[in-house]
């Protein structure tokens, strides 16, 4: 659904977006991940055509973005960034002005502003005026107007940004059920929202592309995923190092954690520590099998190699 | 899902635009002060029964100089507000075309304009009462008047979308349109004739709102004076699209 070719953004000498290339199928939902002025919001106006690109393509269902322009914005919904919407409207009446750019009208008009209201728990609010709802309900309004004609693309920048954490969570469902039937992309920079959500996430840093994969595979990417930490009275970090699956011991407050040498060889690691504990007669009060941790793998590949430790 | 034509594109904004007046009490004020202002001039400066004429001649004198001060405070917000809160991201990213929206956003607050000149009625029909004045030549004064305000309108829209700060958007139309003014202003082309040669200064006069809003006051509609007012509005339109396209370009 979405195609993104060599896609490069310069603002004067500085390049937002570098060669960018990636896509989106249908039931997919990509998380785009990656520090503040890495090139998310840049990348995602693009993709909506409010930023004309410096050289590259996108196509959105196979519509050129610059050259058929309405033809490719027709099949996208897009929540921007703060979820801009116009205050002095009521809910109501900027939903069905949404309503009216996308082409529906009378009953097929007030048909989709129901659905959206429903679909965003918007009904409480629905005849106020939007500079005088809370931050969770205005960022709502502004999503409700991304789905007012269901569309087969979803670009949303930042959608849980300010929300309470129930709602963080109604949203995150919401995604994940748009994503069955829709192409969707996200950014975030909460790293939880990937696991939670994406089917696929992109991590770019300085406008380049630096990691692309499944939530799991970038886990993966951690050092610490398929370690083994054993909580143990008499444990002995040397026996443990002398084991063939591992490659290195650590202490941690009171444990030992065993790096494996091969990550996907968790499995025997765990099995070998186990049995050496139960030769040595160790008392294990805990182990347990180490997940990547996404935060790991997002510091370690977007921090600059100086502050690297 | 169907597509949207283009007169129904601009149907929609411009509703959203004009009702978008209304919800403020700003569009009330402005009313007023434009009605006030209007009487005030009329009566007290322009010395209305004083001058013993069947004519609107003292009310519509007057225009160029109030609309110099009100016609950027209303148009100021047109698109410097949407930039400052992000609704332009919004906008241009719905199936529309950038021209649709600059037109409807202008129409919309043109029409608010005509709202406040037509308010103004009362004022024809007291002349009507009082004499018997030329009413071909009042409906004339009225479309110059129109005119005259889509002309600064447009300039202001243009610089509304040049920042996102509406004082300064306010600010440099003014002094666009007080140009405009200037330079078919009788004192200033009094001044000019002196050291300029009287070509120069005809062919400065003729870029002067003072100088084609003349002849509707007269109760002449010339179509070279028609001509001068929407190509005004035609060129600093497109200035703005022009603007507009930059500012998403970066």
């Amino acid at each position: 659904m979405i195609r993104i070719e060599n896609l490069t953004k310069s603002f004067g000498l500085k390049k937002a977006v570098d060669d960018l290339s990636f896509s989106v199928e249908r039931g997919e939902v990509l998380g785009f991940l990656g520090p503040n002025g890495a090139g998310k919001s840049t990348t995602m106006r693009m993709i909506t055509g409010f930023l004309p690109p410096t050289a590259g393509r996108i196509s959105v269902g196979g519509h050129d973005v610059v050259e058929d322009a309405l033809a490719a914005k027709r099949l996208m919904g897009y929540l921007p960034e703060n979820a801009a919407s116009y205050p002095d409207m009521s809910v109501e009446g900027f939903l069905g002005f949404a309503a009216e750019l996308r082409g529906l009208n009378g009953d097929a008009k007030k048909k989709a502003v129901h659905r959206v209201v429903d679909l965003c728990f918007l009904g409480s609010v629905l005849h106020q005026q939007i500079d005088t709802l809370s931050k969770g309900y205005r960022h709502r309004t502004c999503l409700a107007q991304s789905l007012i004609h269901d569309p087969e693309v979803l670009i949303m920048d930042e959608p849980t940004d300010g929300l309470d954490p129930n709602q963080k969570h109604e949203v995150r469902n919401l995604i994940r059920e748009m994503g069955k039937t829709k192409a969707v992309i996200f950014s975030t920079h909460i790293l939880e929202e990937v696991g939670a959500a994406c089917t696929r996430a992109i991590i770019i840093d300085r406008g380049r592309m630096v990691a692309n994969g499944t939530p799991e595979e970038l886990r993966n990417m951690s050092e610490l995923a398929g370690a083994v930490t054993i909580a143990a009275q008499n444990a002995d970090a040397a026996k443990l190092s002398a084991l063939p699956e591992a490659l290195r011991v650590e202490a941690i407050d009171g444990a030992l954690r065993v790096y494996p040498k091969d990550k996907s060889a968790s499995v025997a690691l765990a099995r070998s520590v186990m049995d050496l504990a139960g030769r040595e007669g160790w008392r294990v009060d805990a182990l347990r099998t180490e997940e990547g941790q996404l935060d790991e793998v997002f510091r370690r590949i977007t921090l600059p190699d100086t502050v690297k430790k | 899902m169907k597509a949207n034509s283009s007169v129904a594109n601009i149907r929609a904004i411009a509703k959203r635009e004009l009702s978008s007046y209304f919800t403020s009490p700003v569009a009330y004020v402005f009313l007023v002060i434009f009605l006030l202002l209007a009487g005030f001039f009329t009566f007290t400066v322009g010395s209305f029964f004083e001058r013993g004429e069947a004519s609107l001649s003292a009310f519509f004198a007057w225009h160029p100089w109030i609309y110099l001060v009100l016609v950027p405070a209303v148009g100021m917000r047109v698109w410097s507000e949407e930039r400052r809160s992000g609704t332009m991201e919004l906008l241009l990213t719905m199936p529309v075309n950038a021209w649709e929206a600059i037109l409807a956003k202008f129409l919309a607050s043109w029409a608010f304009l005509a709202i406040a000149l037509a308010l103004t009625f009362p004022i024809a029909i007291t002349v009507n009462v009082l004499g018997d004045p030329d009413n071909g030549m009042i409906a004339a004064g009225y479309v110059g008047s129109f005119l005259l305000s889509g002309a600064y309108l447009a300039i202001t829209c243009m610089t509304s979308a040049l920042t996102r700060n509406q004082v300064i958007a306010f600010i440099l139309s003014v002094v666009l349109c007080l140009f405009l003014i200037l330079a078919g202003f009788n004192p200033v082309t009094d001044m000019m004739t002196r050291w300029a040669n009287p070509a120069l200064v005809e062919i400065v006069a003729a870029f002067s709102v003072i100088t084609h809003f003349d002849g509707f006051q007269k109760g002449v509609i010339d179509t070279r004076d028609l001509f001068f007012f929407l190509s005004v509005i035609g060129f600093a339109l497109f200035a703005t699209s022009v603007i507009i396209r930059n500012h998403r370009a970066g």
